[in-house]
């Protein structure tokens, strides 16, 4: 990787050899070079994703469209969900947190850096044996070489009795060590910001991004290892003769949804809270004012985290639990509307009177504002029981997670890459391409996603390969061609990612005028990160400095 | 803190002062100085490629093959008699309740939306950065109580409402209680067709449900009990009501009361494998004397006619008796569909194929041509047998 060699090496070294330099990488426990492998491997994980989302795309195109039979249909949306959420937005936002919260608290690395990149090489390695599977499942009977279960792998269909040959085994095991290495990271991370913080950062005078991770760690080291149990449990199921989740034996596969889900839902906020966290950072820096309401903006998130514990039967609500126990989660999931609401208002609070710079970070973060809004809003209708009893598992809920997760979440990570690149380069990337990206990817983002409103209220299920009814059609077709706008601002992505290493232009240490502490070092940081350990008085150490005559600290 | 001094600098990181231009100006001017680059050509290129492809693809694809053609795929059709599968279109108690509250809480959402998102189009507009602000910083507000505690109370309020307006509808759909005349339905869902047995009159047929019209032709709920012989799917029809899942070791409820006579369709919406896409669901709404000839001619064991003696042996003797029933005979298998009185269905396949002789003979002779991956097998029958066993099929009216 040439992102921190390609700037002028120190004369007291010849040019390293590349055997060298990979080795520097591999064998690295440096925080900032684990993120930007994180980052890297995400983004290696998002090529694969999106392919296959295309192809999914191509095949719903036309009405009973025989491009990809059901088998690999069925297989590509499997892989492409577990992609996106395991390989994609987990590495992305352990990347940002990695590189970025020993920089912001003021600390030369994480509290246990060997660990650190064990997690990384556990979940770099649990993505390769995901995909390993096209390789090495052809399993027993040729049935499948690639896992068929969907990404939430509902059992009995995971029993060795419908999914045959070992496609599910790797799903398994791919995701199982790479939530091992989530795990580990969620661990250090908590670790890293409960110890390691510079003089006077108190646990309230940490920046925002800082405070929404430790949220981020805690519902990872809660939600993780229940998964982990769940797919111990169905290994034991497939290999060990136990009755878990065999209802043919006594088992339940409603367990498996309650585990599962249990899981999958602190998940959602764990890939959502990132988002806030880059939001929170973002919209200061280009709107020029303080973030309002920290106070506020911290308990939401607090609130958030262990709301959104309490929810996770949302996704059950057609399992047919009880009438009470449906009505006990739409409130908990009503609930947690709130302090979202209060991030939202506050975000554009903090906009109101300030003088926005429309640089490509803030732009993506306004995209991420408005779709999440979308995707929020969509979720309190989800929560109206009986209106998911219609709407669950269709299109239309195909379009409120990807409004969420995609434009939520992977906006406002795109955003993080934009603002922090020049710090991890040194180089910015280039405005012109990446408003450019910005164009495609929003108008394609919704060409795409917001017509899955309309064919979902019109009846079509989710995973459905091929469909007959006319009415779907121009909905769908709309649908492929905004994934193919969307393709081409992806295209943009990679191009500015590659050009600006070596083409950008020279970022300086403070590109932005931002105020949190990573910005005192230079682009990119040594390896010690801080020459002297900083000492801090307030949430914007930088605008102390630059405002001696009205610090932050005479306010908090 | 080390190295201050760089950080102090006010103007933009390229040293030009782009921040005070208009969005429209500089997107406009980044989209045409853009055209320049050799990638965005290139984009171009291939968009135009993708597009074309998309299309010419989808108008070949879409083609009708000829139905009488037996080496071509026929198309699966939607048959004209079906109605639509709009949730917003109700018919029955359920789902006109579900479409109400829809209206109801998407005028709350779109309200919401309004408020938050044309506010803040209208910020980014206000309070762009103008050149002369260049280094100014805006006046710092660190938060407002009073502020902040209206808009947790605001959407607090809102979100209590929509509570109450979801408990409510929750309790009036789930709380109805099944009148004398209802019809019960013990539906069981199998990997990729479903089987309905009507407990009332003791039979048991496959994919296409009938409900009836009372004798005054007003609605009469149909209650189902909902099991799964294998992994888990889901039950729903659109217009009818919302959906519940099929789970194996579990018996679920669901009710609707369809108000008009016709075909209501639906289909599987729980992934279940393979062919969850070809797992359709048909609702026959029918009027009372209707309903009860059906009955009547579901009761009665399969018919025996003389002149397909041949084929009924084959069937009997081959492997699909193991499989399916057929009352009044051997055929005693429960894995699949129950074939007795085949010829009064529209549809063969789960729904997907018209019940015709051109299909039954395709089916017969290898149904991986028309449903990839369903659990019957290719039974190599020779192209003889295939339409002997096809015209005893025929006779199962």
């Amino acid at each position: 990787m040439a992102t921190i060699d390609s700037l002028p090496q120190p004369d007291l070294y010849a040019t390293p050899t590349l055997t060298t330099r990979l080795h520097g990488w591999v064998a690295s426990v440096d925080h900032k070079q684990i993120g930007i492998m994180y980052l890297i491997m995400s983004l290696f994980f998002m090529i694969l994703g999106g392919l296959e989302a295309f192809l999914i795309r191509a095949q719903l195109w036309a009405p009973n469209n025989e491009l990809i039979g059901p088998e690999t249909f069925n297989q590509l949306f499997t892989m492409h969900g577990t992609t996106m959420i395991f390989f994609v937005l987990m590495p992305m936002l352990s990347g940002f947190a990695n590189f970025l919260v020993p920089l912001m608290i003021g600390a030369r690395d994480v509290a246990f850096p060997r660990l650190n990149a064990l997690g990384f090489w556990l979940s770099f390695f649990g993505g390769c044996l995901l995909y390993f599977t096209y390789l090495g499942a052809q399993g027993l009977y040729g049935a499948a070489n690639a896992p068929d279960i969907g990404w939430f792998a509902y059992a009995p269909l995971t029993s060795p009795a419908y999914s045959r040959g070992n496609a599910t085994d790797y799903w398994i095991l791919g995701t199982m060590l790479t939530g091992a290495g989530t795990i580990a990271f969620g661990v250090n991370l908590l670790a890293t910001i409960f110890t390691m913080r510079a003089p006077g950062m108190l646990l309230t005078k940490m920046p925002l991004f800082v405070y929404i991770f430790m949220m981020d760690a805690v519902l990872i080291i809660i939600a993780f290892p229940p998964l982990t149990a769940a797919q111990v449990m169905l290994l034991l199921d497939r290999y060990a003769g136990a009755h878990f989740f065999d209802p043919q034996n006594g088992g339940s596969a409603v367990l498996w949804q309650h585990l599962f889900w249990f899981f999958g839902h602190p998940e959602v906020y764990i890939l959502a809270l990132p988002a806030f966290a880059i939001t929170s950072e973002v919209i200061p820096v280009f709107a020029r004012k303080v973030i309002f309401g920290y106070a506020s903006m911290a308990a939401a998130t607090t609130a958030i985290a262990f709301i959104s514990l309490g929810v996770w039967a949302h996704h059950m609500f057609t399992v047919g639990l009880s009438d009470v126990v449906d009505t006990i989660f739409a409130a908990s999931t009503f609930l947690i509307a709130i302090p979202t609401g209060i991030k939202i208002f506050n975000w554009t609070a903090t906009l109101y009177g300030g003088r926005i710079r429309l640089k490509t970070p803030m732009l993506f973060v306004l995209g991420f504002l408005s779709m999440f809004l979308i995707g929020g809003l969509t979720g309190i209708m989800l929560a109206v029981v009986p209106f998911d009893w219609q709407v669950s598992d269709s299109y239309f809920l195909i379009a409120h997670f990807h409004y969420v997760l995609f434009g939520g979440s992977l906006f406002s990570l795109i955003a993080g890459f934009y603002y922090w690149y020049p710090k991890m380069t040194g180089r910015l990337m280039s405005e012109r391409i990446g408003v450019l990206q910005f164009i495609f990817t929003f108008v394609g983002f919704n060409l795409l996603f917001f017509p899955m409103h309309i064919s979902g209220l019109l009846g079509m299920p989710r995973r459905i390969y091929t469909y007959t009814e006319p009415g779907w059609v121009l909905w769908n077709q709309l649908s492929t061609i905004g994934a193919a706008v969307m393709g081409i601002g992806f295209l943009f992505f990679f191009y500015n990612l590659i050009r600006s290493l070596r083409h950008g232009e020279i970022a300086g240490d403070d590109p932005w005028d931002a105020w949190t502490l990573e910005w005192t070092t230079p682009s990119p940081p040594p390896t010690y990160n801080f020459e002297q350990i900083p000492t801090v008085r307030s949430r914007r150490p930088l605008w102390d400095l630059k405002h001696p005559d009205d610090p932050d600290w005479k306010h908090e | 803190m080390q190295r201050v001094g760089g950080i102090v600098k006010k103007s933009g990181p390229n040293g030009k002062d782009e921040t005070d231009r208009l969005v429209s100006r500089r997107i406009g001017s980044a989209i045409i100085r853009s055209m320049s680059l050799p990638i965005v050509r290139i984009c171009l290129v291939l968009l135009a490629l993708c597009a074309s492809n998309l299309f010419l693809g989808g108008i070949l694809l879409a083609e009708e093959p000829t139905p009488g053609d037996t080496n071509a795929v026929p198309t699966l059709k939607t048959l004209q008699e079906d109605r639509n599968t709009l949730i917003l279109d109700p018919e029955s108690p359920p789902a006109r309740t579900i479409a109400e509250v829809f209206y109801l809480v998407l005028g709350i959402v779109v309200a919401i939306f309004l408020l938050v998102f044309v506010p803040l189009v209208w910020m980014l507009f206000r309070f762009r950065m103008r050149k002369e602000d260049e280094g100014i910083e805006p006046p710092q507000i660190y938060g407002s109580n009073p502020i902040e505690l209206a808009w947790t109370v605001g959407p607090a309020i809102i979100v209590f409402v929509l509570f109450l307006v979801t408990a409510r509808s929750i309790f009036e759909i789930e709380a109805a209680v099944p009148p004398a005349d209802a019809v019960h339905v013990r539906v069981i869902g199998h990997q990729w067709w479903w089987e309905y047995e009507y407990p009332e009159y003791g039979f048991i047929t496959a994919n296409e449900l009938h409900a009836p019209l009372a004798k005054d032709g007003s609605p009469r709920p149909v209650y189902l009990d909902l099991e799964s012989a294998d992994v888990i799917h889901s039950f729903w029809l659109p217009q009818l009501s919302g959906k519940t899942d099929v789970i194996p070791g579990r018996v679920n409820h669901l009710w609707f009361a369809a108000e008009k006579p016709g075909w209501y369709k639906g289909q599987c919406a729980e992934y279940c494998g393979t062919q969850h896409a070809h797992m359709w669901l048909r609702v026959k709404s029918e009027s009372d004397e209707d309903f009860s000839a059906w009955v009547k001619n579901e009761q009665r064991d399969a018919s025996v006619d003389p002149s397909v003696v041949e084929g009924r042996t084959l069937f009997m003797k081959n492997a699909c008796a193991n499989c399916h029933t057929i009352r009044g005979t051997t055929a005693k298998g429960k894995f699949a569909p129950d074939l007795t009185h085949l010829m009064s269905r529209k549809t063969i396949a789960s729904g997907i194929l018209p019940n015709t002789r051109n299909y039954l003979l395709q089916w017969v002779r290898n149904p991986q041509t028309l449903k990839q991956g369903c659990n019957m097998p290719d039974m190599k029958l020779t192209q003889n047998e295939v339409k002997k066993v096809v015209d005893f099929l025929l006779t199962l009216q």
